[in-house]
């Protein structure tokens, strides 16, 4: 039954086929943060007018069938065309080398070239893809409500105690539910995990042990939930490694600081309006740096696709420095791109005065990441590290665990995990 | 009512002339058919669209879902998976002690048997209880009868995602019951991130989804119970409560046995909407089975498709088990009755 | 029948109050309360504007503040009869609110900013139904789209539903073969596993029939119900044999007696199946969500969870939407459902 059952699968995948069978069709699965769907889809729109025998469709879907529908699919030999991914790591078996199909490979080395490990499996040259954004985590500040409590904005060097202070005084101050959010993800905390000195990878690149850097900051968030200086229904209504941002409560104007990145400011832009002031405040120090934590989203192509030409022919026409440049001007994201980012001078489409000095604060913060954080994206084992912390520091804060069990579970899975993949 | 009454007998006799044209042309190769294979080889036609869909959509997976069971690794296909025997299995029994999840392996499953245990328990009790009652007083002759079994129907035509949604828009921190609560003086609880109350608010919705489904078969069997019984027992002088013991609940138990029955498989296999409600949180307080299963096997970073097949076969072990232990004894109270 | 209801209840409590019959209206109108009570919330909070969503205590009815255009400022303003620093109270329209502080100017003179805390101004309002909740969806959601997926989706597995499930239940009913209590055992043995927990290897399957992201994909898995055959089943054991045996001797073929006798006879339990698949096809949301990658392929349920993207949780068209998501199934339960109780009491569930 097994070996008939991938064996009609092939046959049957072959003969019908799914989505973008025909020649001439790309489908594209995309997520957005802010406004990215409307910006590639007009950029995709023009593409299609220079390139009428190509048909593409955009499929925006919400970020949690990336995250959970989307593996299935790839596993079952599925899916889009091309996706824009945040698992690029993970998922990097699934990726099309277009390296033999690309006109000019060389533009590809040298532009996305920092990065492209981040997307191919260890020890290959292929180029999968490219990344949509750079994205780095970080925190926002209310300015306005800590004007009107009348405490100052920590500085540039303030620690993650300090800030929670500074928060627990605005939100006394303003009668505010929480002195800060900061998103259920083990990825949001591991930079402030390496600011405490933290290091996931073991010499030989298997995952370590949790160790004192993780155990500090962890302990200092269960903490801050126990104490109510961190809002709890972020990370404590939810279990396992579901994902949830504390977005809208920032845009509420419910907690004064908040730890997100990068992607979210298109998002605070439009919804804040000129409600409030904000600013981005880089992240704060630990005990061995002020580290946040680097990422984005890829745009991959699928091996799986039928139509690889066309696949080609789109990605390089979203590669390209001009529209790169349009792309990153009109979503607020920071590029990946070597070209744009040497040349600079990028004009953010924004009227809200807030957005050039936080981006400018993002550029600035990229500069503080520490190595133990840059190595991050392009291990393998980081999806593995981050839901472990995820769930296992949820159960804590609920009050369900003893934070020295959560410590030893959290090596438990990752290792299971870790034996699994064999 | 009458409205849609004349119309969907409209639309009724409007489809009745082609499909009566449809079935006459299938008579006559059935006719061939039964002719060859006598009365068994039409049962085997009637049966056989139904098995063939059952066959491959729900059996094959089921079977299929058995050989996940016994092996471990990340691909998708059976025959990329390697095989491990009954490792997984192994695996989620491992325990020091079954009653305190934290000396498991896998804690997460226990914690999640355990919380489903309990949550059957109380919300299957509560469901029955709360139908009966509905069931009774809908039995009298009450003004508007229709009316109010509509009313104690109506969340069971809401899709669990809606029900999910709209009692989380009730009990967040800034919804509808802390603000009733909140004008008589109260401060604002938290209904979801508050270990206790998030298991009973799920057990609460839950109960509040369901109960018109079986309030309606009990209600039934309680129309079926012929009246004389009830006149006879007045003439005797019976009091009511004795009535309701000795005649009604004896007359309703096949009904009932039904009903405890589907709630408990229903109950055991929650999901749907207090997923939505509380996503399985705070921590892992109303993390249930199927939602472990649906973690493990697809959505979680932490994916592992055989265990999960594991722990859905365990699941299912147990529901088989449950259900003949509960037909068994049906059986024997239908014999004790019968005797009596 | 009626006179021994009258002789019952005069027994209890006669033409006085019962303490049965206070319980029992207690208990109904709690449970219109209840029952009714949640979804009406839905739908006035359906038509409230975010703002006013995120308001806590939330109010009954949608409000909207009254607006007005004040000189110097490009948008309309929000009014408030505010208690001023200097103990007057006068009706100010609002710049901007910044946690526990609002920056309010006289309309009419609009030149200085009076600072004024947030508990001492009262919004001046008006009931207004923020239809743009329903109707901006549908330029940004293919909404005719998913909801013609829907319907389609409903009508044909109903309809094939019906067919299958009739079919099998007049053979498990009517006719007597080896292996007959085994297919049952297994049909309603597999009840004991819900779909959830079978999707990766549903999804295997599926892959294999090659019915990935289609619409059919959808359908398949979900026609050939145990509850469905179960029910049938039960209500087609109450038909009485010699009807059957009468037609046979009639010389009326097997497929005959199942159309014109058994189907006829058992429509008041098909009608219950209809109704049940319908609301079961229609609020469908894990399996679509699954198998369908194709936009324009999703139904409402997963469009609905579309919206409810982890980022961008836009309360108010959620709320719309899920309104609207509801209404058709509404509609039918209204038509049919006298049907219901006939259905379910007739199958005689012993």
């Amino acid at each position: 039954m097994k070996v008939k059952i991938s064996i009609v699968g092939a046959m049957a995948a072959a003969l019908m086929g799914s989505s973008a069978a025909f020649a001439g069709d790309v489908r594209v699965m995309w997520y957005s943060d802010g406004v990215e769907g409307e910006v590639i889809k007009d950029i995709l729109d023009r593409f299609q007018k220079d390139n009428p025998d190509i048909k593409i469709t955009l499929d925006n879907v919400a970020y949690k069938v990336v995250q959970e529908q989307l593996p299935i699919q790839l596993e079952s030999g599925q899916g889009p065309d091309i996706a824009r991914v945040t698992n690029i790591k993970e998922l990097a078996n699934h990726w099309l080398d277009m390296r033999p199909m690309l006109s000019d490979p060389k533009y590809w080395d040298d532009n996305f070239g920092s990065t492209a490990n981040w997307m191919r499996p260890d020890g290959s040259d292929a180029i999968t893809g490219f990344m949509t954004q750079l994205t780095l985590t970080g925190g926002f500040a209310n300015k306005t409500l800590f004007e009107q409590a009348g405490v100052a904005i920590p500085g540039e060097k303030a620690t993650w105690d300090e800030w929670v202070e500074a928060g627990a005084q605005v939100a006394k101050s303003q009668s505010l539910p929480a002195a800060f959010a900061i998103d259920r993800s083990g990825h949001r905390i591991s930079g402030p995990n390496v600011s405490y000195g933290a290091n996931y990878i073991a010499a030989d690149g298997a995952p370590a042990k949790v160790d004192d850097g993780v155990k500090t900051f962890g302990g200092k968030l269960v903490q801050w939930v126990a104490d109510g200086k961190m809002l709890k229904e972020t990370w404590v209504a939810a279990a396992g490694s579901t994902y949830r941002a504390a977005a809208e409560d920032f845009i509420n104007a419910q907690i004064p600081f908040y730890y997100s990145g990068s992607w979210q400011v298109s998002n605070l832009s439009s919804k804040i309006g000129d409600n409030f002031d904000w600013v981005a405040t880089g992240s704060p120090c630990g005990t061995a740096g002020c580290s946040g934590l680097k990422g984005g989203a890829a745009l991959v192509a699928i091996k799986y696709t039928k139509n690889p030409t066309d696949v080609v022919k789109v990605m390089e026409y979203l590669s390209r420095e001009e529209i790169v440049k349009e792309f990153s001007e009109r979503t607020l994201f920071l590029p990946a791109h070597k070209g744009v980012v040497d040349k600079g001078g990028l004009k953010w489409v924004s009227q809200d005065k807030n957005v050039p000095a936080a981006m400018d604060a993002f550029v600035k913060a990229a500069g503080q990441t520490l190595p133990n954080a840059d190595a991050l994206p392009s291990w393998k084992w980081s999806n593995a590290y981050y839901g472990a912390l995820v769930t296992r520091l949820s159960q804590v804060m609920a009050g369900e665990m003893k934070i020295d069990d959560a410590w030893a579970r959290i090596d438990q899975d990752i290792a299971d995990k870790v034996a699994q993949a064999k | 009512m009458s409205a849609g009454a004349s119309l969907s007998s409209r639309i009724g006799a409007a489809l009745a002339a082609p499909i009566g044209w449809l079935a006459a042309i299938i008579d006559a190769p059935l006719k061939i058919w039964q002719r060859a294979t006598g009365t068994t080889g039409m049962a085997a036609f009637f049966l056989a669209p139904n098995m063939l869909i059952f066959g491959v959509f729900v059996l094959a997976p089921f079977v299929i879902n058995f050989f996940y069971s016994t092996t471990s690794g990340n691909a998708f296909f059976l025959s990329d998976r390697t095989y491990v025997g009954a490792e997984q299995y192994a695996r989620l029994l491992d325990c020091g002690s079954y009653l305190d999840t934290s000396t498991c392996r896998e804690d997460l499953f226990w914690n999640a048997v355990h919380n489903t245990g309990l949550f059957v328990l109380l919300q299957v009790s509560l469901l029955i209880v709360v139908s009966m009652i509905t069931a009774l007083i809908l039995n009298r002759e009450i003004v508007g009868r229709s009316f109010w079994r509509a009313v104690f129907f109506f969340p069971v035509l809401l899709s669990p995602v809606v029900v999910g949604l709209i009692w989380k828009w009730i009990l967040q921190r800034q919804g509808l019951l802390n603000s009733v609560l909140f004008q008589f003086g109260y401060e604002p609880t938290e209904w979801l991130t508050d270990r206790f109350w998030a298991f009973a608010a799920g057990i609460t919705v839950s109960v509040w989804a369901h109960m018109g489904f079986f309030t309606l078969i009990l209600l039934a069997g309680l129309q079926a119970i012929p009246r004389d019984l009830y006149e006879a027992a007045e003439m005797d002088g019976t009091k009511p409560g004795r009535m309701f013991w000795r005649i009604t609940l004896p007359m309703l138990m096949p009904n009932l046995l039904v009903v405890i029955i589907l709630a408990l498989i229903r109950a055991v296999q929650i999901f749907d909407e207090v997923y939505v409600l509380t996503g399985g949180g705070p921590g892992t307080s109303t993390l249930y089975l199927t939602q472990y299963i649906y973690e493990v096997g697809f959505a979680s970073l932490l994916r592992n498709p055989g265990l999960a097949a594991a722990a859905s076969i365990l699941m299912g072990a147990v529901l088989v088990v449950l259900t003949l232990v509960q037909l068994q004894i049906g059986r024997r109270n239908e014999k004790k009755g019968a005797r009596e | 029948m009626s006179r021994a209801i009258t002789f019952l209840t005069r027994r209890r409590g006669g033409r006085g109050w019962h303490w049965t019959d206070v319980f029992i209206w207690t208990w109904l109108i709690g449970g219109l309360i209840v029952m009714f009570g949640p979804a009406l919330w839905l739908v006035m909070s359906s038509f409230k504007s975010p703002a006013q969503l995120a308001e806590f205590p939330p109010t009954l009815l949608p409000y909207a503040t009254e607006q007005v255009m004040v000189e110097g400022y490009d948008k309309p303003l929000n009014l408030f009869t505010a208690k001023l620093p200097d103990g007057t109270t006068k009706v100010m329209a609002e710049v901007r609110r910044i946690g526990i502080v609002s920056q309010l100017v006289d309309p009419e003179e609009p030149g200085e900013i009076v600072k004024v805390n947030i508990a001492d101004r009262e919004p001046v309002r008006q009931v207004h139904f923020a239809t743009e909740n329903y109707t901006e969806p549908f330029e940004h959601f293919d909404f005719l789209q998913y909801l013609k997926n829907s319907v389609f989706v409903t009508v044909i597995a109903t309809l094939i539903t019906l067919l299958t499930n009739s079919m099998a239940a007049f053979a498990l009913s009517k006719y007597q073969f080896r292996g007959r209590n085994f297919v049952l055992l297994l049909i309603v043995g597999t009840l004991m596993v819900p779909l959830s927990v079978l999707l990766v290897p549903l999804y295997s399957v599926i892959s294999a029939v090659g019915l990935f992201d289609s619409l059919w994909g959808v359908i398949l898995p979900t026609v050939a119900t145990p509850t469905g055959v179960f029910l049938l089943r039960q209500y087609m054991l109450t038909i009485p044999d010699e009807l059957i045996d009468a037609a046979r001797m009639d010389n009326a073929s097997e497929w005959q007696i199942y159309w014109r006798i058994i189907l006829p006879l058992a429509a008041p339990a098909l009608a219950v199946l209809a109704i049940f698949s319908v609301v079961w096809r229609w609020n469908d949301f894990l399996w679509p969500l699954v198998v369908l990658s194709r936009k324009e392929l999703y139904t409402l349920q997963v469009g609905l969870n579309t919206y409810a993207g982890e980022l961008n949780v836009q309360w108010h068209f959620i709320l719309a939407m899920t309104v609207v998501t509801m209404i058709p199934v509404v509609l039918v339960f209204v038509f049919l459902q006298r049907y219901i109780t006939a259905g379910i009491a007739g199958t005689g569930l012993k």
